[in-house]
């Protein structure tokens, strides 16, 4: 098989393109731990709570140390449970202090959910029998939406909460 | 073999037709390619 | 190399296709013009809800619409209009005999069934799980047995097409198979590979579970062999717009095929490439050890080349036909191309919009950057270039002259006028739609949802206004489809009887020959399996080791009990 001169040139720039981004992927990855979300921990999806950070009190923001914080979140169609605040209601909106280290831990307690926080790379399939975790620094102040992405039912629009990120 | 003629005749461009379009309009896809990529990976680590 | 035979280039024989054959691969053609404007339909609907102006009358959902959309368009018009054209290719280059046609025929019919079956499924509101079911939503059962009788229909014509190969084969010993026969049996055999996965899927795990013979259901393995199938989907989507690029576009343009090797090199890479790279669907999801993520990512880049080779070629065959043209300069020979024929025109445009679109694709499986654009509606807009645009124009181009070439008629300057205005409809109404769901996705938009203000914050606030522009490209797109039923009746029905060519590409008289081991086809069956055993083998016993519970079907979510 003949291959034009400037057909192996443009071949050589190609695949040598496609090589750095994978170096660059691979080394974010492996090395600088970027890894996209893979965590391999299975839950019973019929029964969430008998695990300790989906007990209802653990759920929502815990602090655990200096500008670090872990939220608990549990799915179902069409809410995120955050837990409730002192006066019994449903917490919506979750506030955190800007340069926090903030672990995102969620399970489902029935179909498939998707949780991006919109804005940023915190974005997780979330599926019946897994735990998914993303552990981000948020840098930037504002309001984020948290949407669910991945289709769960009718009301799949209508599943949302808030994270403020204040100086 | 009233082929053979035109086959010499062509047999120049055969050898190597002038690509050089070609080569400049791949490379500028290429870097369509690149540009864009670098984009989205810079909004990657900035986020 | 020492295992190159030569033989001799001759002139290859075209055949030409009977009334009878005429009628099989216009009844493909039929139900994918029906889909095209039924679910071109839907899809108006959606981009008018989502700009939140629109409610749907008559109780219907949003959801519903949605799944019909990615069914009647993903599965229906695609599928049906690549069997039709594949046939007519078959019938064109190495012919089909008459118990083959029969099973062609019974190849249709299944599939047929099965579209109704799942069509009725899902206007009745029994089915609105999209078209990638996910599960545990539950379908009604019907949903399920109706895909399961699509995919076994269009392998009987994938056995058919292969059969028509052999037969060839059989009285042409020594010759190398013609090369847009050799381009449909890669195509039909990556198909057939790909889609035992979802069969898998749909027989084994879906339709006992939706029935109640089992309780639960894998999820995340029914997952896995969703999208061990859902990225070879896209690539049958794309080789026969590889086809007509390769092997039809150069005779239109008045040139010679560039390479015959280079062009079955690429089908063959893709052969190996386009299935064990799914778990780039699946970046974020939990349950799936990254290294092996990773290493189908790896696999998922490789899958470009055989893309790289292809947009030399193309320029390349501009340029040499240009050129000989006598048209000089480093781009004069871009002056030459038949700008006027929409035969040329519609398909060109398509490869255009292969550029942004492959850009975006490389973006959606570089691993952790696919965070960044994961489930939003950047991706929706990826996929309305790469399929929406890219293989449909080249359909569309096909359209030109495949329809009347069947049917006994001509592609009048009239037909020709219209399709070059279709054709710009289409592009600009794409460009819109397209670019606003690429930047919304960027800022983080979710794709597959309804109209929402979510709240009520800034970020939903400036969605929408993307989303506006969505609606204003939806709309021109949709009168696009209603210019192309108008030309697809047309060329069916009312053209002037004539005689319309069905353009294949030939090589040049003195072209480098093609060695005979392209077709061994026992080396690339092995090498593909070979690949697909590498990349999934550990994983997939990984996942089943670990699984957790199954999950119980879930039907209300969809609106069911």
């Amino acid at each position: 098989m003949h291959l034009h001169k400037y057909e192996k040139i443009w071949l050589i720039f190609g695949i040598s393109s496609l090589v750095v981004f994978l170096c660059v992927l691979g080394y974010g990855a492996f090395w600088k731990g970027t890894h996209p979300q893979s965590h391999g921990v299975t839950i019973d999806p019929n029964n969430v709570e008998a695990y300790e950070a989906f007990k209802p009190e653990n759920l929502g923001l815990t602090k655990v140390d200096d500008n670090r914080y872990i939220v608990n979140i549990v799915a179902s169609a069409f809410n995120y449970d955050l837990g409730k605040d002192e006066n019994g209601t449903a917490v919506r909106t979750i506030r955190i202090p800007k340069g926090s280290t903030v672990l995102f831990q969620l399970t489902t307690k029935d179909v498939v959910h998707g949780f991006n926080v919109a804005g940023t790379n915190v974005n997780m399939m979330v599926e019946p029998g897994y735990i998914s975790s993303y552990e981000a620094v948020m840098n930037k102040p504002g309001e984020y939406t948290v949407v669910c992405n991945e289709y769960c039912g009718v009301g799949h629009h209508m599943m949302y909460a808030t994270v403020e990120v204040y100086e | 073999m009233d082929q053979t003629n035109k086959k010499m005749h062509s047999s120049d461009e055969q050898e190597s037709p002038s690509l050089k379009g070609t080569l400049i309009s791949v490379l500028l896809l290429g870097s369509f390619l690149i540009v864009s990529w670098f984009g989205v990976y810079a909004l990657f680590i900035s986020r | 190399m020492a295992l190159e035979k030569i033989v001799p280039v001759h002139e290859p024989e075209r055949l030409p296709i009977t009334k009878a054959e005429s009628r099989l691969y216009m009844s493909f053609i039929y139900v994918a013009f029906i889909a095209l404007f039924v679910g071109g339909l839907m899809g108006l609907l959606q981009t008018l809800v989502r700009s939140g102006s629109f409610t749907l009358p008559w109780g219907i959902g949003y959801y519903q619409i949605l799944t019909v959309h990615g069914v009647i368009l993903g599965l229906v018009l695609t599928t049906y209009f690549i069997i039709g054209f594949q046939f007519s290719l078959m019938g064109k280059t190495v012919g089909i005999s008459f118990k083959q046609r029969k099973a062609a025929w019974i190849s249709l019919w299944v599939m047929v069934i099965g579209t109704i079956m799942t069509a009725i499924t899902i206007l009745l509101g029994k089915a609105s799980v999209l078209y990638t079911f996910y599960a545990p939503l539950k379908a009604h059962p019907a949903f399920y047995i109706g895909l399961a009788l699509v995919i076994v229909g269009s392998w009987i014509a994938g056995f058919v097409n292969w059969r028509q190969l052999y037969v060839w084969k059989k009285q042409h010993p020594g010759e190398k198979s013609p090369l847009l026969a050799f381009m449909v049996v890669i195509n039909m055999v990556m198909w057939f590979i790909a889609s035992l996965g979802v069969a898998t899927a749909v027989l084994v795990q879906f339709i006992p579970w939706s029935l109640g013979y089992a309780e639960t259901i894998n999820v995340l393995v029914s997952r896995t062999l969703f999208w061990y199938f859902g990225h070879p989907l896209v690539y049958f989507w794309l080789l026969p717009a590889y086809m007509a690029w390769y092997a039809i576009i150069p005779k239109i343009i008045g040139g010679k095929i560039f390479s015959d090797s280079l062009a079955r090199m690429s089908f063959v890479l893709f052969l190996f490439f386009s299935i064990p790279v799914g778990f780039h669907h699946q970046l974020t999801e939990p349950g799936i050890d990254p290294t092996w993520k990773f290493i189908q990512v790896v696999l998922t880049f490789m899958v470009i080349v055989p893309s790289l080779m292809t947009a030399f070629s193309l320029f390349a065959t501009f340029e040499i036909t240009g050129r000989k043209k006598g048209h000089k300069g480093l781009f004069g020979w871009f002056r030459h191309l038949p700008w006027k024929d929409v035969r040329f025109f519609a398909p060109f445009v398509g490869m255009l919009a292969f550029i942004p679109g492959g850009a975006g694709g490389i973006i959606n499986a570089s691993h952790q950057v696919n965070g960044v654009v994961h489930n939003t509606i950047w991706v929706t807009g990826h996929f309305h270039l790469t399929v929406a645009t890219t293989v449909v124009l080249t359909f569309f181009g096909v359209t030109y002259w495949l329809i009347p070439h069947l049917t006994g008629r001509k592609l009048t300057a009239k037909i020709n006028k219209l399709g070059m205005i279709q054709t710009i409809i289409w592009a600009v109404g794409m460009t819109i739609m397209s670019v606003a769901m690429h930047i919304q996705g960027l800022l983080g938009g979710p794709r597959r949802s309804a109209f929402s203000e979510y709240g009520g914050t800034a970020q939903a606030q400036e969605w929408i206004g993307y989303q506006l522009a969505q609606a204003i490209g939806g709309s021109i797109l949709f009168i696009g489809i209603i210019l192309m039923m108008y030309i697809f009746i047309h060329l069916t029905f009312f053209a002037p009887k004539g005689i319309e060519e069905f353009p294949v590409a030939e090589e040049e008289a003195d072209a480098e020959p093609t060695p005979m081991w392209f077709d061994n086809w026992k080396l690339w069956i092995g090498i593909t399996i070979a690949l697909i055993l590498f990349a999934y083998s550990i994983p997939f016993v990984d996942i089943i080791q670990n699984s957790p519970p199954g999950s119980p079907p879930f039907a209300w979510p969809i609106g069911n009990n």
